[in-house]
């Protein structure tokens, strides 16, 4: 490195006035062009991204599950998402998922199940009442939702193919087609993508087949048109855009846990004394809050289904 | 190959808008803060912005050597204490947004991550290690450190970038698109540093051979 002692001023070194002058408008136009150059790019990429206003759904039922919090706003709950099948940055699903086509839709029913069918969209708003569940969502991540889905307990669709005992475990597999979801073309994770639950966890009234969000149609990036919402495991236990639900013996392999077998784990169940590999689960961000808030076990769920999990060692099978 | 060298008049022009340049990933920050820009988890977009940042700068740094080496540009040092700096800053903001607008203050919960998340561990070790680099960047402390001590010191640079680029690939779930493309960079440029090294060693082998075939 040049260090250099300060000289003597030569007369011929000193700035004649004019270039002095020249310099000063020059770095002003430089800084006044650099600025508008910021506000320019700015505003290109803070546009506005229309909130998709779906058909609305109507004649919800209240639910005595549903919690008593301040929702999250409809905003942040479509432009901050988790969907790889659109990229992996929190913004990508709300710009990338309107490639997706979500009729004609249908799910495949199957596996260890007297009556298989496969049941249109159209008969699935149909199979039952549909209800609003406000339900608190927390991800694995360290951030949290207060969302009001729209749907019917899963147990309502399972009643209607009759499991046999042979079912022990229900698997949920995810649309992953290569033309509408530019995430597919990549083996980010291992598609499609897929979800579990014991048979007990996917009959429990919390658990709902979801059609909506706000009184309206689910929106492309929330799992357009139908998902299952398990509220008190980490978020990527709830399946986006189901495609096919089978009624297994064994224990379905799930996507996340087949990509990092050490920190995802079938059960999920939100635990603050269980950490993350590399992040303590013990507090989360509630979207919209300043202040971090201590995690809940089940994530405030524990009253309706610790019971699931009496006797079980809740760190080995995380 | 040799580029001609600017005048020591238009170095400090492109001094000045260089400093300016530098502040323009804070100031798009501060827009995107007034405009609801940030998205739904304003820290989250925060602290990772100012840690891209943090790593961007760190590598820019790293590129003033081989580049003045490969285009002869020597002038280009006279930016690197700046940039080396903004590095610093930028990384001041990382932690400052973690230890604030993340933790807010909670040190039981700040001390505990350190000790127990392995890449916070490395980030933390990183911020550390820059602090006196950061404080000898002075002409009077480069005086008394003397050149060849400062430049030891210095030298850590490539430690804590590499700490800097691990603690990037330690914390992303799944997609290491980002820490992989950074420790790529950072590799290339350690790797031009080896590769002058072993080049400056190998013209003293040939001399003494011409020398005793001449006899």
């Amino acid at each position: 490195m040049l260090i250099r002692r300060k000289p003597d001023m030569l007369p011929s070194e000193i700035t004649p006035r004019d270039s002095y002058r020249d310099r000063r408008r020059f770095m002003r136009g430089a800084v006044a062009l650099g600025a508008a150059a910021a506000v320019g790019a700015g505003g290109l990429l803070l546009e506005p991204r229309r909130a998709h206003a779906g058909a609305k759904l109507s004649g919800l039922k209240k639910s005595p599950l549903s919690v008593v919090e301040e929702l999250t706003p409809y905003k942040d709950i479509t432009t901050y998402n988790n969907y790889y099948e659109f990229g992996t940055d929190k913004t990508d699903p709300s710009e990338e998922a309107h490639t997706l086509k979500t009729r004609p839709w249908a799910i495949a029913v199957e596996g260890e199940v007297k009556k298989p069918k496969t049941f249109d969209i159209d008969e699935l708003l149909k199979l039952a009442a549909l209800e609003e569940r406000i339900y608190r969502m927390r991800c694995v991540e360290g951030w949290s939702m207060v969302i009001p889905w729209v749907g019917y307990p899963l147990h309502e669709l399972a009643k209607r193919v009759e499991p046999t005992a042979k079912a022990k475990f229900v698997e949920f597999v995810t649309l992953a087609d290569k033309d509408q979801m530019p995430g597919v073309r990549m083996p980010i994770l291992k598609w499609p993508y897929t979800e579990g639950l014991r048979m007990d966890e996917a009959m429990h009234p919390l658990t709902i087949l979801c059609l909506g969000l706000y009184g309206e149609v689910l929106p492309n990036q929330n799992g357009a048109p139908v998902r299952v919402v398990v509220p008190w495991k980490y978020g990527f236990k709830s399946g986006k855009s189901i495609v096919k639900i089978r009624f297994v013996e064994q224990q379905p392999q799930t996507t996340w846990n087949l990509a990092q077998p050490r920190e995802y784990g079938f059960y999920s169940n939100v635990n603050p004394e269980v950490d993350h590999p590399r992040w303590s689960q013990a507090r989360e961000r509630r979207i919209g809050e300043f202040l971090k808030r201590p995690t809940l076990m089940f994530n405030g769920y524990g009253d309706q289904v610790a019971s699931l999990y009496a006797g079980m060692d809740l760190k080995k099978n995380f | 190959m040799a580029l001609a060298n600017p005048k020591p008049s238009m170095v400090k022009w492109i001094k000045a808008a260089a400093f300016a340049a530098c502040l323009m990933p804070l100031a798009s920050l501060a827009w995107r803060g007034l405009h609801h820009g940030l998205g739904a988890n304003p820290i989250e977009y925060i602290t990772r912005s100012t840690g891209w940042w943090t790593l961007s700068f760190l590598l820019i740094t790293l590129l003033v050597t081989p580049l003045r080496r490969w285009s002869g540009w020597n002038w280009l040092l006279r930016l690197r204490r700046m940039l080396g700096l903004y590095a610093f800053f930028y990384a001041c903001l990382h932690f400052t947004t973690y230890v604030w607008l993340d933790q807010f203050f909670d040190l039981h919960s700040i001390v505990k991550d350190v000790i127990k998340r392995p890449f916070i561990t490395i980030g933390f070790a990183a911020f550390v290690l820059l602090i006196p680099l950061a404080g000898t960047s002075t002409n009077a402390m480069v005086r008394r450190l003397g050149a060849k001590r400062w430049q030891l010191l210095h030298r850590l640079v490539y430690l804590i970038a590499t700490c800097g680029a691990i603690h990037f690939w330690w914390l992303v779930k799944k997609d290491i698109t980002e820490p992989l493309s950074f420790a790529i960079l950072l590799a290339a440029l350690l790797g031009a540093r080896l590769a002058f090294l072993v080049r400056r060693r190998q013209p003293a082998a040939a001399p003494v051979r011409a020398r005793s075939q001449a006899i």
